[in-house]
């Protein structure tokens, strides 16, 4: 069962794997959206 | 084995691929890249993108910007229901437009071909600013002052609607910009 | 603490008593609440009818409200939960994790679907599903929404939970089957949903009870669309997993190569998300780098899944009909498909309908600047009545079809008129997407009741005549529309209530799942391209995508300078 476990490929066992996937399905979007918008609309500049 | 059980090779990673799906992963992965080009491709030789140049702002603050324009630049009462000012700011000047419940506020008159810098904000909730019949949509959020720069292509009366929902007289609130020649 | 668990005598399927029980209940919710929401939607279309203008703005606007709620939250996430605990317990014939989880999450949801219609219907939220700050809402709007977002959540853990045991008690062998991944895919998706939407909605609750002082209005729309676009793709993933699920069902068929679509699933758990940039391209406040890298999903990676998908489920039908002999021509695949059976024919209607009309409108409309054309317009509305309702609706339909008898042990009532549901709803559906982008490109707003101005005092703006006639179009479609999706739920209902109930060992008089074609079969058909139907049909769809986005570039550079 090891052995087996040993030459399934990497990105077979990051599918077959639901909580890898759980993390990078909320980290994505977490960084790549709500983080970069909240720091663009943090830096909005006051008006003069 | 159809897609309601596990997969027959214990490893199917190293399935081969049919060939249609080979040829079709590539059409739409070029296309993709199509796509992701056209975009910034339009920022370089497009007339037409709006810009993100925004500022912090307060409705008093904003009201007293836009009330200032209006002193400044009004040339007569529009002869419409509401006897709004209009206002014509010279070329290359610019604009302030408040949006409030419920209506867009003062009418402005632009020369067709040049260019103004328009800034938009709320006095109090999300609006809309849907310029029409150019089909010009954009968002106006309260406590931000966005800026963006228009050049009218055509002359007529254009109407401004509020296409954001923003409450019981939502149906009532539209406003005027005239371009002339 | 063995379960009691029966064996379908139609499918071979194990069902356990608590997950059978927990299926009727999300799915029985989900159609009273999809009626509801019909209801509401009948309204909305017969008062945006400028000649029949049906409600008073104060009820349009309460009924629009309801209708989003109801159908794009409350019927999807339920029938999403029994498609969870479908995809989770039934598929790899394992007993469910804490049924007791599952049903606090079911009652929390349906208190929060309650209170929620209850505090619309008193007239006290009218703030549409978006309730954008600083408009505010009665705080029972937000308590609502969060209730019934925690239940849901408890759902996905209950999930996540059943797949742990699965494993563990070696229910299966190897990797997940692709429907039970497509569904990870739609339970990962939700997960992110409702963190985001706790994020915002409990901050507007204390701003509503007057504890905080102020919402940003920008910050509530970048947070609330990570919660409210992303429920969508939740919708997107879990009717793809539906539409393999029904390929292999009526068909026997298997994935074309199980890669190709679990990657594309991960395409969908990386950047489907992103999209909810969608609803802030033409706002102040972000940058163009940021709403092009995420419009795009990432360089479109996302849309190439879709696009994927939408290849391999009708070419996974095409090579199992082929494996079994119907290999003349082109289409004789599809011809000889059972079109009289609403399970295949709404699967396959929402396949079409979801790509041409809502795929290929929502990516182009997706574009930075074309954004500028319709944000708002009710070309909006018409884009995600045919993703989300002909797409995601309409193939949930379909599988309550084949649910009915299997999970319900009732016979379906009146079978003529379920044969003709599908393409009634679909044809209904596809009118509204049509004729609200029309109309939506005339510039006509969203959300608006009254498009002549009759209470502004004289000042109008007159939209061109077509306007009218497409609005009319649309108030017809959405009568067509709303009979068919009353039929299903008469049809469902009945059956629940009337229909022959069917014996604990009885089987039906027409088998009720596929038998797949043998590997032998599939050898026959070769290494080379076995799938020229389906490629043919995607070639054409590209053509009509690519033609249609570069139109819309061009009316972009018919309008007024934007810089």
């Amino acid at each position: 069962m090891d052995e087996d476990q040993e030459s399934v490929p990497l990105l077979q066992r990051i599918l077959d794997n639901p909580f890898i996937l759980l993390a990078i399905g909320v980290a994505f979007p977490a960084v790549l959206y709500l983080i970069w918008g909240i720091m663009e609309i943090v830096s909005v500049p006051l008006a003069n | 084995m159809t897609s309601l059980s596990p997969p027959k090779d214990k490893i199917w990673w190293n399935e081969p691929i049919e060939r249609t799906e080979l040829i079709w992963i590539t059409i739409v992965f070029l296309w993709g890249l199509v796509m992701t080009f056209m975009m910034p491709f339009w920022h370089v030789v497009g007339d037409q993108n709006i810009s993100s140049e925004t500022y912090k702002t307060t409705p008093e603050k904003f009201m007293q910007q836009t009330q200032a324009f209006v002193d400044e630049y009004t040339v007569r009462k529009d002869d419409g229901p509401r006897q709004y000012p209009v206002v014509k700011p010279p070329p290359g000047g610019d604009v302030y437009l408040v949006a409030r419940l419920w209506d867009f506020w003062p009418v402005v008159e632009l020369k067709k071909g040049e260019s103004y810098r328009f800034h938009l904000s709320s006095l109090d909730w999300q609006h809309g600013f849907s310029l029409q019949p150019a089909n010009i949509n954009i968002q106006i959020i309260p406590k931000y002052e966005h800026v963006v720069t228009f050049t009218p292509n055509k002359s007529g009366d254009y109407s401004v609607l509020c296409n954001e929902y923003c409450g019981i007289g939502h149906h009532m609130m539209i406003g005027k910009i005239i371009v002339v020649e | 603490m063995s379960e009691q668990f029966r064996i379908c005598p139609d499918t071979g399927l194990k069902l356990y008593q608590s997950t059978e029980t927990l299926i009727k209940a999300n799915a029985v919710a989900a159609v009273v609440f999809l009626l509801v929401g019909g209801i509401y939607g009948l309204l909305v279309g017969l008062t945006r009818w400028p000649a029949v203008h049906l409600l008073p703005a104060d009820w349009f606007y309460l009924a629009l409200t309801g209708h989003g709620l109801n159908v794009l939250i409350f019927w999807l996430i339920f029938f999403e939960m029994a498609v969870l605990y479908f995809a989770s317990s039934v598929i790899l014939g394992s007993r469910l994790a804490v049924p007791k989880f599952a049903w606090a999450g079911f009652a929390l949801m349906l208190i929060g679907a309650l209170m929620n219609n209850y505090i619309v219907l008193s007239g006290e939220a009218s703030v549409m599903m978006t309730s954008y700050a600083p408009m505010d809402a009665h705080p029972l709007f937000y308590l609502s929404l969060i209730l019934f977002a925690v239940g849901a959540l408890l759902g996905c853990f209950v999930f996540f939970g059943t797949l742990v045991v699965a494993k563990e008690e070696k229910t299966y062998e190897g990797s997940v089957p692709l429907v039970t991944f497509g569904a990870i895919t739609a339970a990962i998706i939700a997960v992110f949903t409702i963190i985001s939407g706790a994020i915002i909605l409990i901050p507007t609750l204390l701003w509503s009870l007057g504890f905080l002082a102020e919402i940003d209005a920008l910050m509530y729309r970048l947070i609330w669309w990570a919660f409210g676009h992303s429920s969508q793709q939740i919708n997107v993933a879990a009717h793809i997993a539906v539409w393999y699920a029904i390929a292999s069902i009526v068909f026997g068929a298997k994935p074309m190569s199980e890669k190709v679509s679990r990657m594309a699933f991960f395409m969908y758990i990386l950047f489907l998300q992103l999209a909810s940039a969608h609803h802030l391209l033409v706002d102040p406040g972000v940058s163009s780098e940021f709403k092009m890298f995420n419009t795009s999903y990432a360089m479109y990676l996302a849309v190439m899944a879709s696009m994927v998908h939408g290849l391999t489920v009708p070419g996974s039908i095409e090579q199992a009909q082929r494996a079994k002999g119907i290999n003349a021509g082109l289409f004789e695949w599809l011809r000889r498909a059972p079109w009289g059976n609403p399970t295949f024919s709404g699967m396959f209607l929402s396949l079409i309908g979801f790509g041409f009309l809502g795929g290929i409108s929502g990516v182009t409309m997706g574009a930075e600047q074309i954004n500028i054309l319709v944000h708002n317009t009710v070309y909006v509305p018409g884009h995600f009545h045919a993703t989300v309702v002909l797409g995601t609706t309409l193939a949930f339909m379909a599988m309550t079809y084949w649910l009915v008898p299997v999970i319900f042990r009732r016979d379906l009532i009146w079978k003529g008129l379920a044969s003709w549901q599908p393409y009634l709803f679909g044809l209904g559906m596809a009118g509204v997407s049509l004729f609200l982008m029309g109309a939506g490109t005339l510039g006509v707003p969203r959300r608006h009741w009254d498009i002549t101005f009759s209470m502004t005092g004289g000042e109008v703006y007159e939209f061109p005549a077509a306007a009218n006639t497409l609005l009319a179009l649309n108030g017809l479609s959405v009568a067509l529309a709303v009979a068919g999706g009353a039929a299903f739920c008469l049809i469902i209902v009945g059956s629940l209530l009337f229909g022959r109930k069917l014996g604990p060992d009885e089987k039906l008089a027409t088998p009720h799942i596929a038998t797949p074609p043998s590997d032998a079969d599939y050898e026959k058909l070769g290494n080379g391209i076995t799938v020229p139907g389906t490629l043919v049909l995607a070639l054409v769809f590209f053509a009509a995508f690519a033609v249609y986005y570069f139109i819309n570039w061009k009316y972009l550079a018919e309008t007024w300078g934007i810089s």
